[in-house]
């Protein structure tokens, strides 16, 4: 079946299998592979992706009822070779080893400070429990956020 | 060192080829050794040829432009070491970091390596770069010197360049070989330069490449895709050791694009997308016929590891030897002691999960000296999988590649190839690329994990609080880390390997957590039965100046043993050495009296692995390893019966999160005048019995099982005194 998917601004028109999810046409169809496969069933946050300003685990949509949503991806953060500043305080804060959950952890991040534009600690802690980051470098990854926030990262973008 | 074949050094000698002009500089392991001369030994070729000998351990080239490329056959999966390789490369040739490419675990391109593994990378081939680096600075200061025809002594090397300061000549290092291809080898005694001289090393540089990670530009081998690339699946048996009695592949067949792939037990399918190869899986109809024989289950596995006898040591003992480490006489010594005190403890069977899970991506090319096979995957032994992957395709070492992009994580998990090995069958099958990535639940099922094991303990304390004898026999977890380093007179420690039901294999810091757990676990106890503060007990045990400061470190920051001590509250401490690392870790948790819920509070570890050559990334693993330990010390464990995982998904296997992270403060000891040692390992060791005595305070209860509270504590079955 054929969906107009609305990624980072521009639209797409894909030819899929009702059995796919967002995650499958974001990686395999579309080629925005910065979305993780982790687990498949929305545990561990590694395939977070923005529908309108909820960050959702694209693992767990099925392709078609993202259809027409406004989908944005961490390939859509950035804008004319600027990082978004939650991409940017990951990188001041050094908030990643294998790096393999940081698309997830940064576009949960954004939808955390785009609803709470001044986190606690605590409240980053709670936003952001369904994303895994094996490495153990949650303490800096929360830093990040907290950061972000200090730099106006909660504000509104596309 | 292993001798390379004499085919691989053909394809070498293609790539040198490509090289070109410029600077190369090769450490030569066997040559070294072999030879009396000291001193760089140059040769000087035609351009175009450069001469190489075999045997070579690390290399880096300096092309006419000044670009440096280094050469190591080391994998970079998330403990900074691409980075901190490059700092000290940077460091010894006076050349800014920015200016320094590594390439890294590709078996055509870089030299032969082991692998990944036993926090090597920073003793070894740090070491072995520094020289190689501080020989290509003193062979272009020397070209300088000729150049200019003067003595090189007074000469400076600095930001790519050579320097007369008496004349004012200076010369970019591209500019010096003058478009000749020059080769030195590197001698032992090359000088190196002191960390307090350092500039670039032992700074806390930023990660390379980390622009590319935040913006999910960097390509997984997950993410890779090559023209005309085909998605594969695998038929999974339905518990281990199952045998396939019969397969219907007909209505997978019939679906377009996809090709069915049956060679015995192997069987895989191909397919256009992702999504058709999965469906083409699920169209396959197989039967299978169990494993015969009973199957212990994790219900009885400590029995059955204590009482099944392996003839030798596997995958996951490694670090030590099967033959018993015995010193004075502990019989007599033991009868002797005024206190004694006998237990055992057990560590489950846990998963790495990596949150990339095994991926490969294999891809033939026909050549006119015959196929080759390239693999691209996540492996921390890539040239051991080079050899695996021939042998399963049936081709000679050398038309195999495999290449390693930076990965997503391993500890230990990634040593093996089975991707790799899967997704060149089929490729080689379908003449097609194939891209395998194996699900979150292949990859508990499918990998291997870290062993099970027992551990029985059994000491004796003279009436002045010195430990004089120690039993140590240790089931199957492995004998990493097994001996003590207290000073104890009387020791038998042994290693008893078992027959694993589950596949088994390396893990961060391998045996030595559970070691550490039972040893640090049963001192603290012992502390408590001569009625001597735990740390203090330690410092009278303990000879080693390193230890001992570590312990202090790590007490004083944290305030021990503190005192007005909340309700439900305790603190715990251990410390222990592996791998060239030290760490003690204090921990205070709080126990929910109603709900038997444990959390991790507040945990100090203070770290020693020599000089420091990169403190935050030092900070990261450390900190990284204590949140990793708490999974193990608390809840991790693989849950499995009759050859089937029972918990082979994160809703069922829990992994720490953001709720469960204490506050960490981390203590670098930096030791400028000791070697530089890895770090990704020893950290993690010392969290599970500091939390195992620090639950004991809070609640009385001792713990000897990891993981320690799965489902919280149980008072009433606990009783005060009794182990789980």
């Amino acid at each position: 079946m054929r969906i107009d998917l609305d990624v980072n601004g521009s639209r797409h028109s894909v030819d899929i299998d009702p059995s796919q999810t967002l995650l499958d046409v974001l990686r395999d169809e579309l080629g925005l592979t910065g979305t993780k496969y982790g687990c498949g069933e929305g545990r561990c946050g590694a395939c977070m992706v923005l529908v309108g300003s909820h960050a959702v685990a694209s693992c767990t949509v099925p392709a078609q009822s993202a259809a027409g949503a406004k989908i944005t991806t961490i390939e859509g953060l950035e804008h004319d070779g600027h990082l978004h500043p939650v991409q940017q305080a990951f990188l001041d804060e050094q908030a990643f080893q294998c790096a393999y959950c940081t698309p997830g952890m940064i576009m949960a991040g954004v939808a955390l400070l785009r609803a709470n534009p001044q986190p606690t600690a605590g409240e980053i802690a709670q936003g952001l429990e369904t994303n895994v980051c094996r490495c153990g470098t949650y303490p800096r990854i929360v830093a990040a956020v907290r950061r972000a926030a200090a730099a106006g990262g909660g504000e509104s973008r596309p | 060192m292993i001798t390379r074949d004499q085919s691989e050094g053909a394809s070498r000698r293609e790539f040198l080829k490509m090289l070109g002009g410029g600077l190369l500089v090769v450490l030569v392991t066997r040559d070294a050794l072999a030879a009396p001369a000291l001193g760089a030994r140059l040769t000087e070729a035609a351009p175009g040829a450069p001469q190489i000998p075999e045997d070579v351990n690390a290399w880096l080239h300096i092309d006419h432009n000044g670009a440096v490329t280094v050469f190591t056959g080391k994998v970079e999966f998330g403990q900074g070491i691409r980075t901190s390789l490059a700092q000290e490369v940077a460091e010894e040739l006076r050349v800014p970091l920015s200016s320094i490419r590594l390439v890294m675990g590709d078996t055509m391109l870089t030299p032969f390596d082991m692998g990944t593994f036993g926090s090597r990378s920073t003793p070894q081939m740090g070491t072995q770069l520094r020289k190689v680096a501080a020989t290509a600075r003193e062979r272009l200061v020397a070209l300088a010197g000729a150049r200019w025809h003067v003595d090189h002594g007074g000469l400076t090397a600095a930001d790519g360049r050579v320097t007369d300061p008496r004349t004012g000549h200076s010369l970019r290092y591209g500019e010096l070989t003058a478009g000749r291809a020059i080769t030195a080898t590197v001698s032992d005694d090359v000088a190196l330069t002191p960390k307090p001289h350092w500039t670039v090393a032992g700074t806390s540089a930023p990660r390379v490449g980390a622009r590319d990670l935040v913006t999910g530009r960097h390509q997984y081998t997950s993410d890779m895709r090559v023209p005309n690339m085909q998605y594969a699946k695998m038929l999974r048996a339905p518990s281990l050791g199952a045998t396939l009695a019969s397969l219907d592949a007909s209505a997978a067949q019939t679906m377009p694009g996809v090709v069915v792939t049956r060679d015995g037990d192997f069987v895989g399918v191909t397919a256009p997308s992702a999504a058709a190869a999965a469906k083409a899986l699920g169209a396959l109809r197989a039967t299978w016929t169990p494993a015969p024989g009973a199957a212990p289950s994790s219900r009885d596995i400590y029995d059955y590891l204590r009482h099944t006898p392996a003839q030798e040591a596997g995958p996951g003992h490694e670090g030590g030897s099967t033959e018993p480490f015995e010193r004075g006489d502990v019989t007599a010594a033991l009868a002797a002691a005024p206190h004694r005190l006998t237990q055992s403890y057990t560590v489950a069977y846990i998963a790495h999960v990596p949150l990339e899970p095994r991926a490969a991506l294999a891809q033939f090319t026909h050549e006119a000296g015959g196929d080759r096979l390239t693999v691209w995957t996540g492996t921390q032994r890539p040239f051991a999988v080079r050899d695996q992957v021939a042998q399963a395709v049936a081709m000679p070492n050398d038309r195999v590649r495999v290449i390693v992009p930076d990965t997503g994580s391993g500890y230990g998990g990634k040593h093996t190839g089975e991707a790799a090995v899967e997704a060149a069958r089929l490729a080689q099958r379908i003449g097609r690329p194939v891209k395998l990535v194996w699900t979150r639940e292949e990859e508990f099922r499918w990998a291997y994990f870290r062993p099970a094991g027992v551990i029985d303990v059994d000491a004796g304390v003279d009436a002045n609080g010195l430990i004089t004898a120690w039993t140590f026999d240790n089931y199957n977890s492995g004998p990493a880390a097994i001996r003590p380093w207290y000073a104890i007179a009387n020791q038998r420690v042994t290693f008893h390997p078992s027959v694993s039901p589950l596949r088994q294999g390396s893990y961060r810091a391998l045996a030595a957590t559970a070691n550490h757990f039972a040893r640090e676990s049963h001192v603290s106890e012992l502390a408590r039965m001569v009625e001597m503060d735990p740390v203090a007990f330690r410092l009278k045990n303990i000879d080693d100046p390193r230890l001992r400061d570590v312990l202090q470190k790590a007490a004083d920051r944290f305030g021990w043993p503190g005192s007005n001590r909340q309700a439900g509250h305790g603190v715990g401490v251990a410390c222990g050495f592996e791998k060239g690392g030290y760490v003690a870790t204090c921990a205070e948790v709080s126990v929910d009296r109603g709900s038997g819920e444990v959390r991790i509070v507040r945990a100090v570890t203070a770290f020693d692995c020599g000089a420091i050559v990169n403190p935050d990334g030092l900070r990261n693993q450390i900190s990284g390893a204590l949140v990793q330990g708490i999974g193990g010390a608390l809840f991790e464990s693989i849950e499995f019966d009759h050859g089937v995982i029972r918990n082979a998904h994160l809703a069922e296997y829990r992994v720490p999160r953001f709720s469960d992270v204490p506050a960490i403060d981390v203590v670098l000891v930096d030791r400028p005048d000791e070697p530089s040692m890895g770090a990704g390992e020893a950290p993690i060791m010392a969290l599970a019995p500091a939390v195992a005595a620090a639950i004991f305070e809070a609640t009385g209860v001792r713990l000897r099982a990891l993981p320690m509270a799965p489902t919280g504590i149980k008072f009433a079955a606990a009783s005060g005194a009794g182990s789980r």
